[in-house]
């Protein structure tokens, strides 16, 4: 691969550098010029070199899958896009306005300068998610200003579409984004949430409003995590000037819970029309609440699971893996677990529902016998369709496993650890000592449920039948 | 160049003929037919004598499926009673000529930077469901090609492999073109043809333009009526039919 710094007057692929534009620490950007162009252009360089970031080249990947799928006037338009063995590169459209980093030198603003800045802030934000689009990485210097007053989303290489592979999933499971601005959800690793935009909204509000970051700008994951459960000051307690709508927007955009905020449009309407602002115990506040409001949070943000976004998808949504032992095979067993099963799928409409049996390896060739290869496997996987069908599931919410491994309990932690498994539900070990429960469970099926419910990295559930009075 | 990826057409020919025309009204110069050409539905005939006119004019290449190695006699996969009387009426159906070319389809073939097979290229003699991340990093690391496909499992699905080496599901939503980078390795289920199962009863297949690297799942209508009458009046299991209609 070839080195990434360009000179004034380098040509590459019909495109002329004039300038270094911004040395960042995933790219490079320069402003070129190409002959007969009908846009002013700027080109980004992905850092590829050793000891770079290894999120700068997926998310490289990713900008240019966004800006080739994503239109109108609040993204840069795509030009050209460099071959990403020989010489990355992507040309886009080059925005030659104000950004709203500069605002923040002269926070902190009065409220009509906030709704002139961030009105424009709030449609483009709002037109992004209709695309299907979460940006997930909303700041002042993601952001830029078209003479016209409209704003331009910058940086989409940490961005999520509901419609492509996410790849920075994929190999990054820590949280990515800017750690003054990043949501609760993402914090906690989930990246599909286009409400997470609106928090970071609620960020740069905050900020330009008082001059402060409600949650400062923290370096570690402990760091991070506290505003799960710390509530910034009011901002109204630092500039007492502000008007109570201001914070109530603020303060609702800012709200841990992705469900309770509002959206891009609705924050948009209220920063033109202050007067539709209903101020309710956010915009009145000025303190911070008393200790067992705050303790209380804590304990609640200690559990906390983000809830499902907004526009989930398949493959996102939580799993709940059963394990069913086709190979020991117990009417009443089967039956308590089919009854657990049917009580959980009522309560969690959206969990799909992973039914999975553990056989030993079969051997790839050279065995000839009835039960061998093939057979075997599918005949595992007949019995657990079998076995679901009790359930009266649609098809859809439901997938089957046959796991070879010699190690049940391995293939079946292996399995909850590589899926988003929520909940393993399993059959209980016998109660020891206990022979009027008449079971014959062997004691190997026993380790296996004893060791999936000591290391799973879920909840486990243990079903054990009820036994005959 | 693209290529058009069609899998389980299932003895379907209006699904199948509809996916050849939408295809080629895209620009696909090449098809492949990812297995299961035959079973469960009634015109096991037409199906083979159109996949056979393509392999032979090189506008196709095809592997075998398990319900093709059935039909042409290997009787060692067991299946449900049901899809078992399709294969025996199927077998009564077929020329010679077609059995034969059912028999001979390879498991496997690999292309350039594309592989091709039914089920898992990990053993494909034995069918595997490629069903989770375990099964699709399998497939995968023996296929030794940065992209494959196949068939088996009737919903379509990509997985995708990064750095990691651990694949990641993405439920791909149809007529969307997603870039699929010829650096990383993807593996796609492209959905079946003519027996979908997810209750959407539209016809799948895949288009992927090598050259842009552009990977676009599609689900398309078809006349669904005239292959449901067709499977009733063959005297094939009443749930065939059904499974037409309503795609479930």
């Amino acid at each position: 691969m070839t080195s990434s710094k360009l000179d004034p007057g380098d040509e590459i692929d019909g495109y002329r550098v004039v300038s270094l534009l911004h040395n960042g620490g995933m790219a490079t950007l320069y402003r070129v010029e190409r002959a007969g162009a009908e846009l002013p252009l700027a080109m980004k360089v992905p850092r590829l070199a050793q000891g770079d970031d290894p999120v700068s080249v997926v998310s490289y990947e990713v900008e240019q899958m966004m800006l080739g799928a994503l239109q109108g006037r609040h993204v840069p338009r795509l030009e050209a896009v460099g071959d990403l063995q020989r010489r990355p590169y992507l040309v886009m459209e080059f925005i030659d306005g104000e950004s709203l980093a500069a605002a923040v030198g002269r926070a902190p603003l009065d409220a009509d300068e906030l709704v002139r800045l961030l009105a424009p802030v709030a449609d483009a934000i709002d037109d992004v998610h209709r695309q299907q689009l979460a940006h997930l990485d909303i700041k002042p210097s993601n952001v830029m200003f078209r003479a016209s007053g409209e704003a331009v989303l910058i940086d989409l290489g940490l961005s999520h579409h509901r419609h492509f592979p996410d790849l920075l999933a994929e190999e990054f499971r820590k949280p990515i984004g800017s750690a003054p601005y990043i949501a609760p959800e993402q914090v906690l690793g989930l990246r599909s949430d286009p409400r997470s935009d609106i928090f970071a909204l609620g960020v740069v509000m905050y900020q330009l409003a008082t001059g402060v970051l409600p949650f400062g700008a923290p370096t570690s994951v402990h760091g991070l995590r506290q505003r799960l459960y710390r509530y910034p000051r009011a901002p109204r307690a630092l500039r007492p000037e502000l008007p109570q709508w201001v914070q109530e927007v603020i303060l609702h955009c800012l709200e841990v819970d992705a469900a309770r905020r509002p959206t891009a449009s609705e924050v948009a309407a209220w920063l033109r029309q202050p007067a539709s602002v209903v101020i309710g115990v956010r915009g009145r506040r000025t303190r911070n609440p008393g200790w067992a409001v705050r303790l209380r949070r804590w304990l609640w943000a200690a559990g906390f699971e983000p809830a499902a976004p907004a526009t989930t998808q398949a493959s996102a949504l939580p799993i709940v893996l059963v394990a069913v032992a086709t190979q020991h095979r117990d009417a009443s067993r089967q039956a308590a677990l089919q009854a657990a099963v049917r009580d959980l799928t009522a309560m969690h409409s959206e969990a799909r529902i992973a039914v999975a049996t553990v056989i030993p390896p079969q051997p790839l060739l050279g065995s000839s016998g009835p039960e061998s290869g093939g057979n075997l496997h599918v005949r595992h996987l007949v019995e657990l369709r079998a076995w679901a069908e009790a359930l009266q599931l649609p098809e859809q919410r439901l997938t089957f496993h046959v796991l070879e491994a010699h190690d049940a309990a391995q293939a079946l932690l292996d399995y909850a650890t590589n899926n988003p498994v929520r909940q393993i539900v399993i059959g209980a070990p016998p109660i020891e000592g206990n022979p009027k429960l008449g079971i014959s469970y062997k004691p190997v099926a026993a380790a296996v449920a004893a060791r999936v419910a000591l290391q799973a990295p879920c909840t486990v559930m243990l079903v054990r039948p009820v036994a005959a009075a | 160049m693209k290529l058009a990826l069609i899998a389980d057409i299932h003895s379907n020919i209006e699904a199948f003929d509809a996916c050849l025309a939408h295809a080629r009204d895209r620009g696909a110069q090449r098809f492949a037919l990812l297995g299961d050409l035959v079973g469960y539905n009634a015109d096991p005939v037409a199906v083979v004598a159109r996949a056979m006119q393509l392999v032979e004019a090189g506008a196709a290449v095809a592997v075998q499926g398990n319900h093709d190695a059935a039909a042409a006699g290997d009787v060692s996969e067991r299946m449900n009673e049901a899809a078992a009387a399709a294969i025996r009426w199927t077998q009564r159906q077929l020329a010679p000529h077609q059995a034969d070319f059912l028999r001979s389809l390879p498991l496997v073939l690999r292309e350039g930077s594309v592989c091709l097979v039914h089920a898992s290229a990990a053993a494909p003699e034995r069918w595997v469901y490629v069903m989770d991340t375990r099964a699709a990093a399998a497939s995968l690391d023996a296929a030794e090609s940065p992209y494959v496909f196949c068939g088996h499992v009737h919903d379509p699905l990509l997985y995708y492999m990064g750095a990691d080496r651990r694949p990641q599901p993405f439920l791909p939503v149809a007529g969307i073109s997603i870039p699929v980078a010829r650096h990383r390795r993807w593996l796609s289920i492209v959905g079946s043809c003519g027996q979908p199962r997810d209750g959407d009863p539209r016809a799948r297949y895949a288009l992927f333009d090598i050259d842009r690297a552009l990977l676009t799942f599609h689900r398309i209508d078809y006349d669904q009526a005239t292959a449901a009458g067709k499977v009733r009046r063959a005297g094939l299991p009443e749930e065939f039919a059904r499974r037409l209609e309503s795609g479930r």
